[in-house]
């Protein structure tokens, strides 16, 4: 930014933006704020800020209830599963659009975007059944396939999007030089799109995270991930906020962590070739 | 620059992930259809196994007959609209503000982007229990501060207070495209309308928002596949009631609480029929932004 | 320490009776109670004395009948121990997809379930589902505030009372509200309400021919008197109010009056939750004078599903927590009052329990309860707060959801009564009835 900027206006900016910014953020402050408190502290009226006991009751209590560990493994292995499997069968696809199009690659690619649009409740049947027949209940192989297969779409595309601003020149001159089809994607093509392909994976990663139907119906004990977790503290009797609070907080914190140390890889690469 | 060598390869790095998602598409939808003109209530012990009586198109005819049919074609397309434009609109406003210069950016940004990483189901019930409950919620006690009465909001302003959880949750994921686009704007335009004495809103509508086009396009694009089928939200805040049945909300009742497979598929087909009809409308009208 | 020990103990109890009985892990689907909670955490007793471990899924109620209800319906067999209700049971033992509980051991003692609690969990005579708690519904109310009122609760109040009651004990100013009622749409929580109320002044769902009968001046009535009532009394926000934001509200001392299930009484008792615990009363739940009262009959009960690979350690583990000595360990652990209640017979018989302040009352209530004649007028359904036919839990949901519109006054009284009516004619004709 070449244009010059008096200290006033900067300051302004400032105290805009942060008022906003912590106007949004405040839902789960108040969340991870109220896990620290006693039930009764969670409904006080006035509501307490920061001046109550703290405490790590709610924690205990969740965790001598169920085992988070195993609940949280499973969303690890769900949506790193789900996203590394993705990537393997999206990039030759997204290689193939961006590099050799034809005539109908924006149809296949809208096509493949259309498939998302299957109202997943509508199918639950069909595919509980199928998963009977396939032995792939509460399995977490089964679940990771059908993850993968509900963010195909968006990784093909994310990735479409960043191969095709990859200059053609430059595959012409290393297939002078005599590089073959393999060569070519892995030496040239991937690492020249590892910034897209880090943030696709990123973007996948919380979108299975966060994934709260096939993960909660498709399972019972052996696959159940977070979203199943949180199901058991949603509404049960009597005082319930701070620990649902707390549960809440455990459920989302890992993926707020990562989401905060990837953040600056996630801004520069969500642009799905919005950027030209 | 394609030769033909390069083109069967083309087709066969792209088999895989064309015919996963069309097995993906074509199972369920086939299986769908077959139960759609079949009577199948599993609870009367109707079962694959014992054979489904063709009932024709009495499921379609009923689906639709329903008097909550049309009302939650409607509000499936004002939760998509309202989340859309609200997202947008704020998207924009937010990305114009990060893009300025201030202190403490990255952690603004961090703010900012935070929602779009709580499951849907957490923020749910974040919001109805913890915010919008009409005697403990927080917006109650800040009613209460100010000597108003509290809103009831679930019950009597439930359509917004849907589109307003939801529209938190998707607004990070539009400022964030936003923001990259305008971060690519170029500056040196923008100072010259400046110098040319162009006023501010001049400026914006001249100059940022056609450059910002095809990022909305794709925030457009992107939200109203996930918006059509928002779940989550309605099942956690209201079950349904107070006129908050979207049309994947009204084949849940019909599959799982009714138990009428049958009529419930014949709702997916609905479903499927609308999504495409939207999709195709978004393609024609924005579509052309896609790919330039 | 103890639970180390105890942990121990269970593992040296395993190794020596799997050496005769074959161990297995058994899978229980549950709903997310206290009582089912604190069972969770007997489970090494269990695991102790059969050998047997358990693996918990527990959820969210709505959550657990959309789970259990898919994967029963198509045989899916991800459970081997599910946790179901009165409505459920006899429908799915009749289609059967239960396995019949008529082989329960001697000690067991079968004959000791509460009647009524075995007849609602019965097909045809034969038990589906053990009950692990049962219950009514009964008027909770705060001792103190009605003698500020100036008013004494009979046992056996009536409507007219109640109403009469909640609006002298209201106090806006203090945030006091005469009546908490459920108004949440779904067939368990508002639904179950308003259709035992309705019971009460003499309206019915069905009539003999399967018609509807929201048309009725009775059900017109009950709307209108509920929602009077609630204007005037009600707790801000009632149309969105369920068993549990209810019991919150009571527990802050924000309730005059609670009409709800008896099992709550333990919790609004129990001084570690609620602000009001020791000026608590009970009564019967009100009736008009008509003959009925406006109580329900509901258990919570263990069923295994018909072709599970595991069904007799699935016996085993029904067993054991439905059985008299679970009671006893939980009273020796917790104290008397926050045992499983309204399921056994022998329960009310134990004086330690006769102490129990609520205990009378929801026993009163409990046999008050008549599922198989529920309605002043006949009807042609068995249950009281619902009509245990499958397609009732789905209509009754769309039902309850026009009626709260009408509670929070998205519509009147009249015009949910007519959308009731017709969807509910329109669900039965395609359901084959009429």
């Amino acid at each position: 930014m070449a244009r010059a900027v008096t200290t006033n206006r900067k300051m302004i900016n400032t105290a805009v933006a942060w008022l906003i910014g912590l106007l949004i953020f405040f839902p789960i402050l108040w969340t991870i704020l109220t896990s620290f408190k006693t039930e009764a502290q969670a409904i006080a009226d006035p509501p307490i800020f920061l001046f109550f006991d703290w405490t790590l009751e709610n924690y205990s209590v969740v965790q001598e209830r169920s085992d988070y560990m195993r609940f949280l493994w499973n969303s690890i292995f769900l949506a790193g599963g789900s996203t590394i499997l993705g990537l393997i069968i999206a990039v030759p696809a997204a290689w193939s659009m961006a590099f050799v199009p034809s005539k109908r690659t924006k149809d296949i690619l809208l096509w493949m975007l259309s498939t998302k649009m299957l109202p997943a409740v509508g199918v639950l049947y069909p595919i509980y059944l199928l998963f009977i027949q396939l032995g792939l209940l509460d399995s977490r192989i089964g679940l990771t396939i059908v993850l993968m297969l509900i963010n195909l779409p968006i990784i093909v595309w994310m990735l479409y999007t960043y191969f095709k601003e990859i200059p053609g020149e430059i595959l012409e001159a290393a297939r002078m030089d005599g590089a073959g089809l393999k060569e070519e994607l892995l030496y040239i093509l991937t690492p020249m799109a590892i910034p897209g392909i880090a943030s696709t994976m990123l973007l996948n990663f919380i979108l299975a995270w966060n994934e709260a139907f096939w993960t909660l119906n498709l399972t019972a004990v052996n696959a159940a991930p977070l979203t199943a977790f949180i199901a058991s503290y949603s509404s049960p009797e009597g005082l319930f906020f701070a620990k649902l609070s707390a549960a809440s907080t455990m459920a989302i914190a890992p993926i707020l962590i990562l989401g905060w140390f990837s953040q600056k890889q996630l801004v520069r690469g969500l642009t799905f070739g919005a950027v030209k | 620059m394609a030769t033909q060598q390069s083109r069967s390869a083309a087709r066969i790095m792209m088999a895989p992930a064309v015919f996963l998602l069309l097995g993906w598409m074509l199972i369920p939808l086939c299986m769908t259809l077959f139960f759609s003109f079949k009577k199948y209530l599993p609870l009367r012990g109707d079962s694959m196994a014992n054979g489904l009586e063709w009932v024709g198109f009495a499921n379609y005819v009923r689906f639709v007959s329903s008097s909550s049919f049309w009302p939650s074609i409607q509000t499936t397309l004002i939760i998509v609209g309202g989340v859309l434009v609200i997202t947008i609109v704020l998207g924009i406003a937010l990305a114009i503000l990060l893009d300025q210069p201030m202190w403490g950016q990255g952690v603004v940004r961090i703010l900012v982007i935070a929602p779009f990483f709580v499951m849907p189901t957490v923020s749910a019930l974040v919001w109805k229990n913890m915010f919008m409950d009409p005697v403990n919620g927080i917006l109650a006690h800040l009613w209460k501060f100010f000597g108003a009465e509290p809103i009831q909001w679930l019950s009597q302003a439930s359509l917004p207070s849907l589109v307003m959880i939801v529209s938190w949750q998707w607004l990070p994921f539009a400022t964030l495209i936003l923001l990259t686009a305008i971060q690519s704007l170029d500056s040196e335009q923008l100072e010259a309308a400046e110098m040319d004495g162009a006023p501010v809103h001049k400026r914006f509508f001249f100059i940022v928002l056609p450059h910002l086009a095809r990022a909305i396009t794709i925030v457009t694009l992107i939200q109203t596949i996930f918006l059509l089928a928002i779940f989550a939200e309605i099942f956690v805040t209201t079950g349904g009631a107070f006129g908050t049945k979207t049309l994947s909300y009204l084949i849940f009742q019909r599959v799982l609480e009714s138990q009428n497979v049958g009529l419930g598929s014949a709702g997916g087909v609905y479903a499927i029929i609308l999504a495409n009809i939207v999709a195709i409308f978004l393609m024609r009208i924005v579509g052309k932004n896609l790919d330039a | 320490m103890s639970i180390k020990n105890a942990l121990c103990a269970a593992t040296a109890l395993t190794l020596l009776s799997a050496a005769s009985v074959h161990a297995e892990t058994i899978t229980i689907a549950t709903v997310n109670n206290g009582d089912m909670i604190r069972m969770q955490g007997y489970t090494d007793d269990f695991t102790a004395k059969t050998g047997h471990t358990v693996e918990w899924v527990t959820l969210e109620e709505n959550v657990l009948r959309q789970r259990v209800t898919t994967d029963i319906s198509t045989k899916g067999g991800a459970f081997d121990i599910m946790t179901i209700g009165m409505y459920e049971t006899p429908i799915w033992g009749a289609n059967g997809w239960l396995v019949p509980l008529n082989d329960l051991s001697e000690e067991y003692d079968a004959a000791d379930i509460l009647p009524a609690m075995a007849g609602g969990l019965s097909h045809d005579g034969t038990l589906y589902a053990a009950p692990f708690y049962g219950e009514s519904s009964m008027v909770m109310y705060r001792t103190d505030l009605m003698a500020k009122a100036g008013l004494e609760m009979p046992d056996a109040p009536t409507w007219e009372f109640i109403r009469e009651a909640a609006a002298a004990m209201t106090d806006r100013d203090n945030e006091i509200n005469g009546i908490c009622l459920r108004g949440k749409a779904g067939w368990g929580e508002g639904g179950a309400f308003i259709t035992a109320m309705s019971n009460s002044f003499g309206a019915r769902w069905f009539d003999m021919d399967w018609n509807a009968q929201f048309d009725t001046e009775e059900w017109a009535n009950t709307l209108n008197f509920y929602k009077d009532m609630m204007d005037a009394s009600g707790p801000p926000g009632y149309a969105t109010n369920g068993f549990n934001e209810n019991l919150s509200l009571f527990q802050q001392g924000k309730c005059g009056m609670w009409i709800d299930a008896t099992v709550a009484a333990s919790f609004v008792t129990n001084p570690n939750d609620s602000t009001v615990a020791d000026s608590v009363g009970f009564a019967l739940a009100p009736d008009t004078g008509l003959g009925k009262r406006s109580n329900w009959l509901w258990a919570w009960a263990l069923a295994i599903p018909a072709g599970t690979q595991k069904e007799a350690a699935a016996k085993e583990f029904i067993e054991w927590a439905t059985s008299k000595s679970y009671i006893e360990l939980v009273a020796a652990k917790e104290g008397w009052a926050n045992v499983p209640p309204g399921a056994r017979t022998s329960l009310y018989e134990t004086p330690e329990y006769q102490a129990v302040p609520f205990a009378k009352m929801t026993l009163d209530s409990i046999l008050s309860a008549d599922p198989n004649n529920s309605t002043v007028e006949p009807s042609p359904y068995v249950g009281i707060q619902f009509a245990a036919i499958p397609e009732f839990a789905g209509i009754a949901t769309e039902v309850s959801q026009e009626f709260s519109a009408a509670y929070a006054g998205q519509q009147t009284v009249e015009e949910a009564l007519a959308k009731a009516q017709a969807l509910t004619n329109d669900a039965m004709e395609a359901a084959g009835y009429r």
